[in-house]
């Protein structure tokens, strides 16, 4: 927490600024008119059902996709507030790989499962120039280690993890190039809950101690309620609602928030 | 030698044996692959009468830089008297009735398939390599377009990642061949399947060094004095292989060995790889633990060239 209080003495600085945002597949839109701001160390989650437009946002905000209108605007280290959008390729992709980070729902898409986990953890830092062997390794185990990874395990192939040990990886070789945003798409997806249970509570962790700034989609309320200080709810590629997850889960004022949330099944 | 080549070609073929548009259209294609060295040219590769696999890179390249006058030497992992060696060379001594040899200093064009020869190469000589795979990314990053931005952009942090692998899993750089370089500080090279005891030969050469890749369709080069520099990592710094022996029939310590295995218990001998340095050598008096031995010699005997 301490992160973000000293951020909220120092000038508040947004890092992403997202102006009516659009994204439209032809004649089938994605997402509508989306604006938000998102500030350094804050986690916003998007939450909606299947088909609602929120991997469709995650994939334009991340640079994957181009949108059909409107700007994602990031505060670059040297540059300040950039639109992404108009930064040249290998710009972007050097910001993908440094100072953000991009956790897939399936670990498949973001490993590289013929490399060991350390190579995993370490291709970052290689891709940033670091070319000392003994350092890069010291790197890997310490990361290993924050996300409770058996660090004896550090030689074997992702493809011998279990799905929850898969993700792990994920995360650590993501955030060894401290980056200060970090993208996820359903992170606990596929995973059985108590291996869910011990995942967020590792992501809560990693996400308060080193300040980083996170938007996190899922349609699981769950998962926004334990990590999410700011939640937007999608509906048919529009948000719906948007405020302090707390408020919004807690008293929705939308239809379809209600919806959703009183579809949420007690155990 | 020269006694028995025809100064005429034959007559059935064009000088040897590609179209003059084809030969213009890889001449410029080299031209564009030596003012950015290490870059892979495409080009139209064309069929040739050989397998691929057995350098019908080499061959397009050779056939488009070779003239009546020059002097052909074709070797096959640095062997002059093997079957693909052999067969080359007969290929251009009929289709441009070149003269061929087998001595590195005489030879105006060197083709040849993984090794760089031992005798030092000098100014105006053309080393042509056949490639089988010219992109070093291939087995990490399987997509062509990614692959090329990688190569646009200068991203080179997976080719580390596989060294990385090498030292994780056996304690040090176990990639002995096909070893990855950095030409001139800026494009990513596979050196073709080299071993990695010629890398540093490639520095610095006074030849042209070029490169075909006749199934992948790209061809590359290194000019002459060219920076060439083998990855590795400060703490695990690039090193060449070394053996304990000698060559058995020259003596020789400082060339690439062979290990030759002689009969079927358990007798062995290194030898070098050039056999025309191993020649030379022993021509001049030199000679290993095993030069006056009958078995041993029967390996470096050669069929007479025909």
């Amino acid at each position: 927490m301490s992160a973000v209080m000293q951020m909220e003495k120092a000038e508040r600085r947004p890092l992403l600024r997202v102006s009516h945002l659009t994204k439209s597949y032809g004649e089938v839109t994605g997402c509508r008119d989306i604006n938000f701001t998102l500030y350094p160390g804050e986690v916003i989650g998007i939450v909606g059902e299947s088909g609602s437009g929120k991997s469709t946002l995650l994939n334009v905000l991340s640079a994957q996709m181009q949108p059909t209108s409107g700007t994602v605007e990031y505060d670059l280290k040297h540059r300040g507030m950039s639109d992404i959008f108009t930064l040249s390729e290998p710009e972007r992709r050097k910001l993908m790989r440094t100072d953000w980070g991009i956790v897939h729902q399936n670990p498949r898409d973001g490993l590289r499962m013929e490399v060991s986990a350390g190579g995993n953890v370490g291709e970052r830092l290689m891709a940033i120039g670091a070319r000392h062997y003994g350092d890069i390794r010291a790197a890997g185990l310490d990361w290993l280690a924050k996300v409770e990874l058996d660090t004896t395990r550090i030689d074997d192939r992702p493809k011998t993890f279990s799905g929850g040990m898969q993700q792990r990886l994920q995360i650590a070789r993501n955030l060894v190039t401290n980056p200060r945003l970090v993208f996820m798409d359903e992170p606990t997806g596929g995973l059985d809950v108590s291996v869910q249970a011990r995942l967020l509570d590792l992501l809560r962790g990693l996400v308060r101690e080193l300040g980083i700034a996170a938007i996190i989609v899922t349609h699981d309320l769950a998962v926004v309620r334990l990590l999410a200080d700011r939640l937007m709810v999608m509906r048919r590629g529009e948000v719906v609602e948007a405020g302090l997850t707390d408020q919004v889960l807690d008293d929705p004022h939308h239809p379809y928030t209600q919806l959703l949330v009183s579809s949420v099944l007690q155990v | 030698m020269s006694a028995v080549s025809a100064v005429q070609w034959d007559e059935a073929y064009n000088f040897a044996y590609l179209d003059e548009q084809t030969k213009r259209m890889i001449r410029r294609t080299i031209l564009k692959a030596i003012a950015i060295p290490g870059y892979q040219v495409p080009f139209g590769g064309r069929e040739m009468p050989l397998a691929y696999g057995w350098g019908t890179g080499g061959v397009q390249v050779t056939a488009s830089v070779i003239g009546p006058d020059d002097t052909l030497k074709v070797i096959d992992q640095g062997a002059d008297d093997t079957t693909n060696a052999v067969s080359i060379r007969r290929f251009f001594e009929r289709v441009a009735g070149v003269e061929t040899t087998e001595t590195t200093e005489d030879a105006d064009i060197i083709q040849t398939r993984h090794r760089i020869p031992e005798f030092p190469l000098r100014e105006g000589q053309v080393l042509v390599y056949q490639v089988p795979q010219p992109e070093p990314l291939r087995k990490l990053e399987p997509r062509e377009t990614e692959t090329r931005k990688m190569h646009g952009y200068a991203e080179y942090g997976l080719m580390s990642v596989r060294l990385y692998e090498d030292i994780a899993r056996y304690g040090h750089i176990a990639t002995t061949y096909s070893y990855p370089v950095m030409v001139n500080g800026r494009y990513l090279m596979s050196p073709s399947p080299i071993p990695k005891f010629d890398n540093p030969k490639m520095e610095n050469n006074p030849a042209i060094q070029l490169f075909g890749a006749g199934r992948e369709k790209r061809i590359y080069a290194i000019p002459p004095y060219t920076q060439v520099k083998s990855l590795d990592f400060d703490d695990h710094p690039f090193k060449v292989q070394t053996w304990k022996e000698c060559c058995a029939l020259c003596g020789a310590k400082s060339s690439y060995l062979d290990e030759v295995i002689l009969d079927d218990r358990g007798g062995r001998m290194f030898v070098c790889s050039d056999t025309n340095f191993c020649e030379d050598r022993r021509a001049k008096g030199h000679t290993g633990p095993l030069g006056a031995d009958p078995a041993a010699l029967a390996f470096a005997h050669k069929e007479p060239a025909q």
